[in-house]
């Protein structure tokens, strides 16, 4: 049913754009059209925050802007102190009369170099002081923006720059960190994972996420073809499957209560997901499926809290 | 004339925050700016203090709070020392490359290692070319004073550059000085809340912190350039409008009893006092000595210094920090800058004393004079040493 949802109902999505065409995003870039849906799902009424990263550079060359909406990068490590400060002089100077009172969104919104790595403790600091805030990690699951290097959002076994597939090491070594889950852990109200290939489930977190009150944090999955060597015709399908094949599951955590966007009575094998993607192409038959079992195990676990609720 | 009381330096500088009526303030504790934040926080928890107040989990957020909260309209406090510097050095360059107006205290302490919590002006070099306005303070009231003279010259938008007050940490910060507290109707009208030339809000959309590609990037740092030095006068004239207002005029570059001195001790700082003590103590004995001291230190006022050396022989600069392989002390090294184009000017001898925060009294000041005068006698035209050391 949320399938069939998410095919027709996209047309009925605002057709204002407020990441404007014209920026300088890969072919199939599934990052910019996340953004893209997150920025219509706010509207006009917020206030961006960007870390560094690929969404900054292709959006921003002085003297060009792709953002109809306030707009401010400062660095890579402190987006979510930045989103602080901007939250913090919205209260203060309504509270003082000094700009006329009305809901305006503070959004910081970083890749997963910039949320999962170099800025969790801003991102971790700006959740326990419970701003009032939401923060959009669009992960591509590697630093894409820098030439394709390891992050701790890259997956066991995906070969990037830094992880290479070579003689002795076959790819990354280790596995995802899960960023949902830490921002969870800050309970906070509001904490949702999503992925551009479902974009009303998209929009709909998202306004959730800067509806409620206090911090609230968005994990989205972006497939980067040229990071992924991925065809780039395939970024929708890829998005897809990640999800399908319980590798990227998509689910809530309100108010601390778990529950999933979409169940699956069977995954898709992730073989699948996994041949599309030349950054899996070392990969022996044995590791896929060990990778097979352990994404089965933490599917389970989590369908596990889900029925348990927390 | 203002109430004069007796209350330690860090509080008065709390209290000037306060007055100046700052919207948002992040903390994070590092000795020797603590008291700052500390009463900060009493100020509003009492409600005596209508701001944002917030302790965040790094230097470096601390900034970057105040580089949102700036950007987005409300005038906005941090401080911080030494290490605290460092981590948040990043987003110095930044603050000024984005032409905002925020103020930041700088309990200047040593930079590690050996871990130090005293005081010298190791971190402030460290951030020299940050692209901040850098003011030195020699005392508790110019600590006070310079709260309101910073916002109000970085706030001009002739001007619109972050402004750090160097306040040497123990030494200034924690002592209890007597001082005279401005009365707040006439903060008021020397202060009027900040009006941002633009800001980040939905009504008037724009893009801050855009990134620069090599055909564009040397332009906009020339024009930043031409902008931190065209704000001297800037400066000049606030500290006119504050000294009508209080009598209490402050200059770049100011001087103590430096006419027709032989030889000018030139200091940075809380040094300042000491050495005017030890200047009056050689006068006293008949020596042609006098003091220079530098309270503006970006943007350099190199004419304000030309002209207050003219016609001295020697210089003895005391630097307060260590520029390891390179042209001496920075203070010196400056000041040597500063000279070269001249046909004639004095011979610069340089001691980096009191380092780490160690005690440097009137004393040594004069025996630092003697030796230079001696040396440069003897034809020494490099001297430098980092005096007071046991070897």
């Amino acid at each position: 049913m949320t399938e069939n949802l998410n095919v027709f109902a996209v047309r009925t999505l605002t057709q204002k754009e407020y990441f404007a065409p014209g920026h300088r995003s890969c072919q199939g870039c599934a990052e910019a059209l996340a953004v893209r849906l997150v920025a219509k799902a706010l509207g006009r009424n917020v206030i961006i925050a960007n870390a560094t990263g690929c969404m900054e550079i292709v959006s921003s060359p002085l003297p060009y802007t792709s953002w109809r909406v306030p707009w401010f990068h400062v660095a890579f490590e402190n987006t979510s102190a930045v989103a602080s400060g901007i939250e913090s002089a919205l209260k203060v100077l309504m509270r003082k009369g000094r700009i006329p009172r009305k809901k305006i969104v503070t959004l910081a919104m970083g890749g997963d170099g910039g949320t999962a790595d170099i800025g969790l403790q801003s991102l971790s600091g700006a959740l326990e002081r419970g701003h009032n805030f939401l923060y959009v990690c669009t992960d591509n699951e590697a630093y894409m923006n820098t030439g394709i290097q390891r992050s701790s959002s890259t997956p066991f076994g995906a070969s990037t720059t830094t992880s290479p597939a070579g003689k002795v090491q076959t790819g990354q070594v280790t596995w995802k960190k899960n960023m949902a889950a830490i921002a969870a852990a800050h309970n906070i109200p509001y904490v949702a994972t999503a992925c551009p290939s479902y974009p009303i489930d998209l929009v709909q977190k998202v306004k959730k996420g800067a509806d409620v009150d206090g911090p609230a944090y968005i994990h989205i999955l972006s497939v980067c073809p040229t990071g992924w060597r991925s065809a780039p015709e395939l970024s929708i399908k890829l998005g897809r499957l990640a999800v399908e094949t319980g590798i990227f599951p998509l689910y809530e955590v309100e108010r601390g209560q778990y529950h999933l966007s979409i169940d699956f009575p069977k995954l898709k094998p992730i073989k699948e997901y996994i041949k599309l993607q030349g950054r899996f192409r070392h990969l022996t038959e044995e590791m896929i499926e060990g990778i097979q079992k352990r994404v089965e195990k933490e599917y389970e676990q989590l369908k596990e809290r889900a029925k348990r609720g927390f | 004339m203002g109430k004069r009381i007796g209350i330690e330096v860090s509080i008065a500088a709390a209290e000037a925050v306060k007055q100046a009526n700052v919207d948002v303030i992040s903390a994070y504790p590092i000795t020797p700016q603590t008291h700052i934040v500390e009463h900060l926080s009493e100020l509003v928890a009492n409600g005596e203090m209508d701001a944002e107040f917030f302790c965040v989990e790094s230097e470096h957020s601390a900034l970057s709070v105040c580089v949102g909260s700036q950007a987005t309209g409300a005038r906005s406090f941090t401080c911080t020392s030494a290490q605290g510097l460092a981590l948040l050095s990043e987003v110095t360059f930044i603050a000024s490359g984005l032409r905002l107006p925020i103020v930041m205290i700088l309990a200047n302490r040593t930079l590690s290692a050996p871990l130090s919590i005293w005081n010298d002006h190791s971190d402030a070099m460290m951030v020299r070319d940050c692209g901040w306005i850098q003011f030195f303070t020699e005392n508790g009231q110019e600590v006070y004073d310079h709260v309101f003279i910073s916002y109000r010259v970085a706030e001009d938008r002739q001007v619109l550059f972050p402004a750090i007050i160097n306040m040497d940490g123990f030494i200034l910060s924690h002592v209890i000085e007597p001082l005279e507290m401005i009365e707040q109707e006439k903060i008021d009208q020397f202060l009027p809340p900040y009006e941002p030339l633009h800001r980040l809000h939905p009504d008037k959309p724009v893009t801050m912190g855009a990134f620069a590609l090599p055909a564009i990037f040397a332009e906009t740092k020339k024009a930043q350039e031409v902008a931190l030095l065209s704000s001297l006068p800037k400066i000049l004239e606030v500290w006119k409008a504050f000294g009508d207002m209080t009598g209490r005029y402050y200059h770049p570059i100011e001087t103590y009893r430096a006419e027709d001195a032989e030889t000018l001790l030139v200091t940075m700082g809380s040094f300042g006092e000491t050495a005017s003590v030890a200047v009056d103590q050689m006068r006293a004995e008949g020596r042609s000595v006098g003091l220079i001291k530098i309270r503006l230190w970006r943007p350099f006022p190199f004419n304000d210094f030309k002209k207050a050396v003219q016609g001295a022989k020697n210089l003895v600069v005391i630097d307060r920090a260590v520029s390891p392989g390179g042209p001496k002390g920075p203070v010196a090294s400056e000041v040597r800058s500063a000279l070269f184009g001249e046909s004639v000017h004095p011979t610069v001898y340089d001691f980096v004393a009191g380092i780490s925060g160690r005690d440097v009294g009137p004393s040594d000041f004069v025996k630092m004079v003697d030796k230079a005068e001696i040396e440069i006698e003897e034809g020494n035209r490099e001297g430098y040493e980092l005096y007071g050391v046991r070897e």
